[in-house]
């Protein structure tokens, strides 16, 4: 929306609040400053693996923590889809003579916040602490954060200062993946605030690129670089990082237009003109996210090959995209096409006479369906215009769609319990992200991970691709692991086990003041490039 | 007096009570898990097990809501899942964070609201009635969260005037009533929340103006020889007490905090905090914030009811 600008009016303003004031603008932008407006709608806590979905990964959990493995969101890297890399293990390797135990070598030299040494013993301690209920140190709320991503990890033992060990309940190749994703909290803070969680919340300590310098609750959270992190590659540029959490999408862009912060995530695709017009840097790059719909195949017509194909031939992305103002990928399969294992998996391009001659084979014309979807939520974009296209693309199709609209946290609770107690819905919407092997393909059509158990929400269950996955879990050469789970995504499209429909692109919104970002093909962004003009 | 005064007060108790069982209840019937804030969302059934023991919400509701209820009378509100502070720190701070957007709303509501309504009211039927009439209807009708919006895009984007959002520079920890740089936070919701109590004010105000000039005795004062000043203002004072009901109600809004308005500003007051706590279904803090307001509520009307005896003599209070 452009509003005139009548110099007299402005001029009226101007002299009526006086010269000496401070506009709202020039307080925000204190020489290297970042001040980022969060889509979260609250700050993530600080007390280790953060809440609010992996923004609160990206902008808390890994600033103040490291884990084992890290991410690779360097400049270089940004042209492929981020692995992992050496984090606080420098090396790790599995067992020669036991693969269900995993052998991190720990990185020397490392500090907590608090300047104590990071040893071994604190990664068994952290194991405890998020894993054992008897432990004096367990966390209830990071067994909740912490556990998804230690499921297959029964125990952590030292084996030197600087080498621990960790056993696994069945071989597991993918471990390293999962330990990415488990951050690491200083057992001298915890001990020293007596495990009051509260307390630690406010006096968090890591061994991450940041430190925690103050908060005040609900509205923001400053952290300040820490000039002693270990990687110094990558001691933060600029000299402080304000979050703001900022739900609504519309504050965030008028906050960033009116100078307040500098920048900030996930710019409504009508406001990106605007954005651009402002002179504001727009920066997207493809990330492993997937927008799709996940079926059920207890009951109802997507129990039938057929009719999933047709739903998948009956859209058209590019129209999707078009909605979104470009800021989509086009949803072909689980992975966006530039994943290592993406392959050449079946492409169902937009062919709607074609799907409504396998609806005719199948015998389910018009084929009524209902779809739970949410208003709003982490990562599902703009779901509700995304979902109404989606409705009338398939209905011309030969579909009858229901959407049956609730808001993020009842969606959340539909795909948890699965199928079986949701039988009324034939999809859900719940977008997913991809990051590992595991996340992207295996908890969808692994028939151990049917919900409420796991994350397969419709009970999808091929024994074929159930033995291709433990043998994924055996391979521990990676280059042969690669080759199987290109496999098992080209299964997985051969077998539409999901209406594929988009990919988002992460964008974001920077101050033209905003110098040093690269933005890397994952959940998580590495700040510490960042630098801000005066 | 007395005595009316202490069975108000024993009134509110049932009161609390039925309101603590309805939010109790209401929260349980929402779909949604209590402890989605600390799950991610493929949390296995198994952990959500042991997280749920470990907060307590694997006991039958009713033993939920007696252990709160016992809780609550000793003046414990409990954690936030969430945040994990003490619900009675967040509902308290938030409760400030709002009065202090009503501590400027209310006047500048109530005395637009009430000059407006007084000037259509004394001139009801003329022109300055129809043009103050029609800006209170458009003060009721403009939806406050796009009037907000409007507003930010005006004075914050495009004229930089004020900030967009939030609750001055540093956060409400921070925030200094004697500094602009604090102060000009306020403008842009103040003005957003007061627009439709103006309104409602005016609007009321107007009627009961035109009612009160239209009875026998403003007839009697001004064949008495009475100015047309002092006939106004014993017009005024008799359409006060129905003007005054209708701002206790506004007092209560007010004070009870907009969700659309502080989510628009990012105000971190009760609204706001309210808002929060639905989305997360952060279950002790939804819990003590409807608590609280609902005794906002109770005790506004009850002191409107005290301030309604003074102003009427007519009405007497046993």
């Amino acid at each position: 929306m452009k509003v005139a600008k009548p110099a007299l009016l402005r001029s009226v303003f101007a002299l009526a609040l006086g010269a000496g004031i401070s506009l709202a603008g020039a307080a925000a932008q204190a020489g290297g400053t970042l001040v980022v407006g969060m889509t979260a709608g609250d700050l993530p806590i600080t007390t280790g693996n953060p809440d609010q979905g992996f923004e609160g990964y990206r902008f808390v959990g890994y600033n103040l923590y490291d884990s084992l493995a890290l991410w690779d969101l360097s400049k270089s890297a940004a042209d492929k889809a981020s692995e992992i890399k050496p984090g606080l293990a420098a090396e790790w390797h599995v067992d020669e003579g036991n693969d269900k135990r995993w052998i991190f070598k720990l990185r020397t030299g490392v500090k907590w916040h608090d300047g104590c040494d990071f040893t071994a013993a604190d990664v068994v301690w952290n194991f405890t602490h998020s894993k054992d209920p008897q432990a004096p140190e367990f966390d209830p709320g990071q067994l909740a954060q912490a556990t998804v991503y230690l499921a297959n990890a029964v125990h952590a033992s030292k084996i030197d200062e600087h080498t621990v060990a960790f056993d696994t309940t069945v071989p597991d190749s993918l471990f390293p993946y999962e330990l990415s994703y488990w951050l690491l909290i200083s057992p001298c803070r915890a001990k020293e605030v007596k495990y009051n969680w509260t307390e630690y919340a406010l006096r968090p300590s890591g061994t991450g690129p940041y430190r925690f310098d103050s908060a005040a609750p609900h509205q923001r959270m400053e952290l300040v670089p820490n000039r002693d992190y270990w990687d110094k590659a990558r001691v933060p540029k600029q000299d402080r990082l304000v979050l703001v959490p900022m739900p609504e999408a519309s504050t965030r862009t008028a906050a960033l237009l009116a100078g307040q912060v500098n920048w900030i995530e996930a710019p409504s695709p009508d406001a990106i003109d605007r954005l651009k017009s402002a002179g504001m840097q727009i920066v997207t790059n493809p990330y492993p996210h997937n927008w799709t719909y996940q079926l059920n195949f207890v009951n109802g017509p997507f129990t039938d090959k057929r009719v999933r194909q047709a739903a998948n031939y009956a859209l058209s992305r590019a129209d999707m995209k078009e909605l979104l103002n470009g800021l989509m990928l086009e949803g072909n399969s689980t992975l966006p096409p530039s994943t290592p294992y993406y392959g050449h998996p079946k492409i169902y391009e937009y062919d709607p006479s074609k799907a409504k001659q396998l609806l005719t084979a199948a015998r389910c014309l018009p084929c009524k369906v209902t779809f739970a979807i949410s208003t709003s939520g982490s990562g599902q974009m703009q779901p509700l215009p995304m979902n109404e296209l989606v409705k009338s693309q398939m209905d011309a199709a030969g579909f009858e769609v229901k959407l049956e609209p609730m808001d993020w946290n009842a969606l959340i609770a539909v795909a948890r319990e699965g199928v079986d107690k949701h039988p009324q819905y034939n999809a859900i919407n719940v977008s997913r992200q991809t990051q590992d092997p595991f996340n992207a393909l295996i908890r969808h059509v692994w028939t151990p991970q049917w919900a409420p158990k796991g994350a397969n929400w419709g009970h999808y269950s091929n024994p074929e691709m159930d033995k291709l996955i433990t043998a994924i879990f055996a391979e521990f050469d990676t280059q042969k692991r690669l080759k199987l789970l290109t496999q098992l995504n080209e299964s997985m499209n051969e077998e539409a086990v999901m209406i594929f429909v988009a990919h988002d692109v992460n964008p974001r919104a920077l101050s033209p003041k905003v110098h040093g970002f690269v933005q890397a093909q994952s959940w998580f962004q590495d700040l510490t490039p960042v630098s801000v003009e005066p | 007096m007395i005595r009316y005064v202490l069975r108000r007060i024993l009134y509110a108790i049932p009161i609390a009570f039925g309101v603590s069982v309805v939010c109790f209840s209401l929260v349980y019937i929402a779909p949604g898990d209590p402890l989605q804030t600390v799950m991610p969302p493929d949390a296995t059934a198994e952990t959500i097990a042991i997280v749920k023991h470990a907060y307590g919400f694997d006991k039958p509701l009713p033993v939920q809501f007696l252990i709160w209820l016992g809780r609550v009378v000793t003046g414990d509100f409990g954690m936030s899942i969430a945040t994990r502070r003490p619900v009675f720190l967040e509902v308290s701070e938030a409760l400030a964070n709002t009065a202090l957007l009503a501590m400027f709303a209310v006047p500048l509501a109530f005395f637009t609201g009430y000059v407006m309504g007084a000037v259509a009211g004394s001139f009801a039927g003329r022109w300055v009635d129809r043009v103050v009439t029609g800006a209170a209807v458009v003060g009721v009708s403009l939806p406050n969260y796009w009037l907000g919006i409007v507003l930010v895009i005006v004075f914050a984007v495009e004229y930089m005037l004020l900030p967009a959002t939030g609750m001055g520079p540093n956060g409400s920890t921070a925030f200094n009533l004697l500094q602009w740089s604090n102060v000009q936070f306020l403008i842009l919701p103040v003005v957003t929340l007061a627009m439709i109590p103006i309104g409602i004010l005016a609007r009321t105000t107007r009627a009961a103006v035109a009612e009160v000039r239209n009875q026998d005795f403003v007839q009697t004062l001004r064949a008495k020889g009475l100015s047309e000043w002092a006939v106004t203002r014993h017009v005024l004072k008799n359409a006060m007490p129905q003007v005054l009901a209708v701002m206790g109600l506004q007092f209560g809004y007010l004070l009870g905090g907009s969700i659309l308005v502080e989510t628009v500003f990012t105000w971190p007051g009760s609204g706001f905090l309210l808002s929060k706590a639905i989305i997360n279904r952060d279950v002790p803090v939804l819990q003590g914030t409807i608590l609280a307001l609902s005794l906002v509520f109770v005790a506004t009307n009850f002191v409107v009811d005290l301030l309604q005896s003074p102003i009427d003599p007519r009405i007497r209070r046993a």
